[in-house]
């Protein structure tokens, strides 16, 4: 015990103190904060304003183009072509013409603009006439537009109850994000921290320190302590991760949110004046798809899917960190590793596509097989888990990983022991079920 | 008191064996030279007498007891394939593998301390391997080596990289830890050094000992009788006692020749027998080298 944790301390120190580490630690959360922030900023910056001139000849648009977050309208009764010839000067970004005979010949209606307009804004212009066009038509078929909004509503909600069915309908988004997170998590950790594990010992054996080591430890200890080691540097780069993102998240929001409120400010004034009140509306409504994700995400359990997180990332870490270190073992140099790789790896791309289904299917055999066998249980169980999985399966998911990586275990400990001190031989596979079954 | 005592071990790999029968004493406190070349089994001995592998059959006794997972912090082994962790300072390096030997970090600190010392390292303490020459860090793996002072030290070609100077520091480190009490086995080709250093030898070839011994035993096994002389004169080519194998002109006119003695005389008799006869200004035995005798008994070994 005692050289297993001299060399998982080994192992530790010496990837904790590594610059890489430092830098990685600390980049991975500012590049999400970044990210983070990027997307408010950009949410928050649209805010500048731009300005549309209308010049509506049909007189149908009077009240249809609505201000917006992002976009003010103007109406001018001006002839086209001075509302062009002023146009430079005016300001505005684009000046839409709308002609009188709009419903016979919706495709004259032209768009003018200094540069190219963007889609967002053609498209927005676009619907609303369309809209406006359509609801005419409609209305002389008879079919007011009340109808119509009414139909629509009543066909959206009866698609969600279809589909997702009964009570789960609220926490089903909320499952298949944590689920797909989770799943994405342990994919990531184990290709990373499995490779490390195999360099290392790539590295031990190229060296020609293992030699050193392993007539002091016994092959078993030094895997061991090495696979432990490499699994507390990557949990010691979570925690860390979890702990400055949060502490970063939080100060940004901070700042932003105060951005925020100045500028809603602002954009409340502007709606005051326009009397408006569809920012009131949005706003609202965005409250409102907040506390939605937070009651779906309550619904969840959480203390089980921690659980079961911690449980399936260690158990699948172990699993495949084993083979890895197999494969480091067993060959001369990081070149030649490509021939093994593919094998371990198929299994963990494969859960990973496999996960997409099970996304869409969570209770499916498909999704009941993937979850047992300790090859792709770590992904797949940890999609399946926040859908709500009958806790026999779990139970038999978890020891059948176990014993999977018991296994694994006992196959990488046997090749490592050989591999180690086999030099400047090409392996074949063929050889390395040999080294298994050598005294 | 033998420190180890090798069995009748046989290792055998997938598609050759190793070692096969294989039976070695190496006495307490001697310098034990393992010869053989390439490819003899050497390091597969060595191996099993540091638990790394493990034989197939036989046995190996450390003083006296089957070897067991206890044995391995009273070993210290130099490999011929030396290697350190490239990306770790020395010290701690050090530190750690002496750790793995058994030592407290405080022990091992104190250990170190003095070799670091007696080398007149202690600017390495902080540098990383990597930025040391090859020779420096054969001298970081010797410390590494013997540092948690091991009952016996195992050195496969511990001369190999070393300058003249500093080979002539680990010489002088080797008998001083001989005089200490440690047994040292020598793993080598180099018989210059089995020459200077080694009491006891044994020579595996083709898995096989062929030959073990003391040193001074196995000499006179080899010993074939023969005599040098240098002298000014006639000699005839054959006499009773004695014939000239071959000789040659000196650069001061003088001869030298080389003389198989017959079984039953002495040197006295021969040296009699030349007296009167030419005028001798050098005698005496050819003693075989331990170059001579590796070759003799490694092509005496008929083909497997």
């Amino acid at each position: 015990m005692r050289n297993i944790y001299l060399v998982l301390r080994r192992e530790y120190l010496v990837r904790v103190k590594k610059k890489s580490f430092l830098v990685m630690t600390l980049l991975g959360p500012l590049l999400f904060v970044g990210f983070y922030a990027a997307v408010i900023w950009v949410a928050v910056g649209s805010v500048d304003t731009k300005t549309v001139q209308v010049l509506d000849e049909s007189g149908l648009f009077k009240n249809e183009f609505k201000d917006s977050e992002a976009l003010k309208f103007e109406f001018t009764t001006k002839s086209l072509d001075s509302a062009k010839a002023e146009f430079p000067a005016g300001g505005a970004n684009a000046l839409v013409y709308i002609p009188a005979n709009v419903i016979k010949a919706p495709k004259d209606v032209r768009i003018y603009a200094e540069k190219n307009v963007s889609m967002d804004l053609k498209s927005e212009i676009e619907k609303v006439i369309e809209k406006e066009i359509e609801d005419i038509k409609l209305a002389e078929a008879g079919i007011t537009h009340k109808i119509l909004e009414d139909s629509r509503v009543n066909v959206n909600s009866e698609t969600i109850s279809l589909s997702e069915g009964g009570e789960k309908t609220s926490s089903s988004g909320a499952a298949t994000v944590i689920g797909g997170i989770c799943a994405f998590l342990i994919y990531m950790s184990v290709f990373i921290y499995g490779t490390q594990v195999m360099r290392g010992i790539t590295e031990e054996k190229t060296s020609r320190i293992v030699e050193v080591i392993i007539s002091s430890v016994k092959p078993f200890q030094l895997m061991l302590g090495k696979i432990i080691g490499v699994a507390l540097v990557g949990m010691t780069q979570f925690v860390l991760w979890i702990l400055l993102t949060t502490a970063l998240t939080s100060a940004t929001s901070a700042i932003l949110a105060s951005n925020m409120s100045k500028q809603s400010a602002q954009v409340a004034k502007e709606m005051q004046k326009t009397q408006v009140p569809n920012q009131a509306l949005q706003g609202n409504n965005v409250d409102n798809a907040v506390v939605e994700v937070l009651g779906a995400v309550a619904s969840l359990n959480i203390p089980l899917i921690l659980g079961c997180f911690l449980f399936y990332y260690l158990g699948g870490y172990l699993l495949y960190s084993a083979l890895f270190g197999a494969v480091g073992a067993a060959v001369d140099n990081d070149a030649d590793t490509q021939q093994f790789m593919l094998p371990i790896t198929l299994p963990i791309i494969f859960s990973f596509v496999f996960a997409q289904f099970v996304l869409r299917d969570p209770d499916g055999t498909l999704a009941f097989w993937t979850s047992m066998i300790p090859f792709t249980s770590p992904i797949i169980m940890m999609v399946r888990i926040p859908f709500g999985v009958p806790a026999w399966e779990i139970a038999l998911s978890m020891v059948l990983l176990i014993l999977g990586f018991i296994g694994t275990t006992w196959i990488a400990a046997r090749i490592y022991r050989v591999g180690i001190l086999m030099y400047g031989k090409k392996v074949s596979y063929k050889e390395l079920v040999k080294w298994i079954f050598y005294k | 008191m033998n420190i180890i005592e090798v069995r009748n071990v046989t290792k055998e790999y997938s598609n050759h064996t190793a070692l096969s029968d294989v039976s070695i004493s190496v006495p307490k406190g001697c310098i034990f030279g393992l010869l053989g070349p390439n490819g003899a089994g050497k390091t597969s001995l060595i191996r099993i007498i540091n638990q790394i592998t493990g034989p197939d059959s036989g046995e190996v006794l450390f003083d006296g007891v089957p070897l067991n997972p206890g044995h391995i912090s009273r070993i210290g082994y130099l490999p011929e394939e030396r290697g350190l962790y490239k990306k770790m300072k020395v010290g701690e390096q050090l530190l750690y593998l002496a750790q793995l030997k058994g030592l407290s970090q405080k022990e091992a600190m104190e250990k170190l301390k003095t070799w670091f010392i007696k080398f007149d390292i202690k600017t390495w303490w902080d540098k990383q391997v990597a930025d040391l020459s090859k020779g420096m860090q054969q001298k970081v793996q010797f410390v590494s080596t013997v540092l948690h002072e091991p009952d016996l030290i195992i050195l496969d070609e511990p001369f190999s990289g070393f300058d003249p100077i500093n080979a002539n520091l680990i010489r002088d480190e080797i008998l001083e830890l001989k005089q200490k009490g440690s047994t040292i086995i020598f793993s080598t080709h180099r018989m210059e050094t089995v020459e200077e250093l080694c009491d006891h030898i044994a020579l595996i070839h083709k898995s096989r000992k062929v030959l073990d011994g003391p040193k001074r035993e196995i000499k006179e096994q080899f010993k074939t009788h023969t005599y040098f002389v240098e002298y000014k004169g006639h000699l005839d080519e054959l006499d009773a006692i004695y014939q000239i194998l071959d000789q040659k002109v000196l650069e001061d006119g003088c001869l030298r020749a080389n003389i198989q003695l017959d079984g039953g005389s002495s040197a006295n008799a021969l040296l009699l027998n030349l007296l009167p006869k030419v005028e001798i200004r050098a005698f005496g035995e050819n003693i075989p080298t331990m170059s001579d005798i590796f070759m003799k008994a490694v092509n005496e070994v008929p083909e497997a």
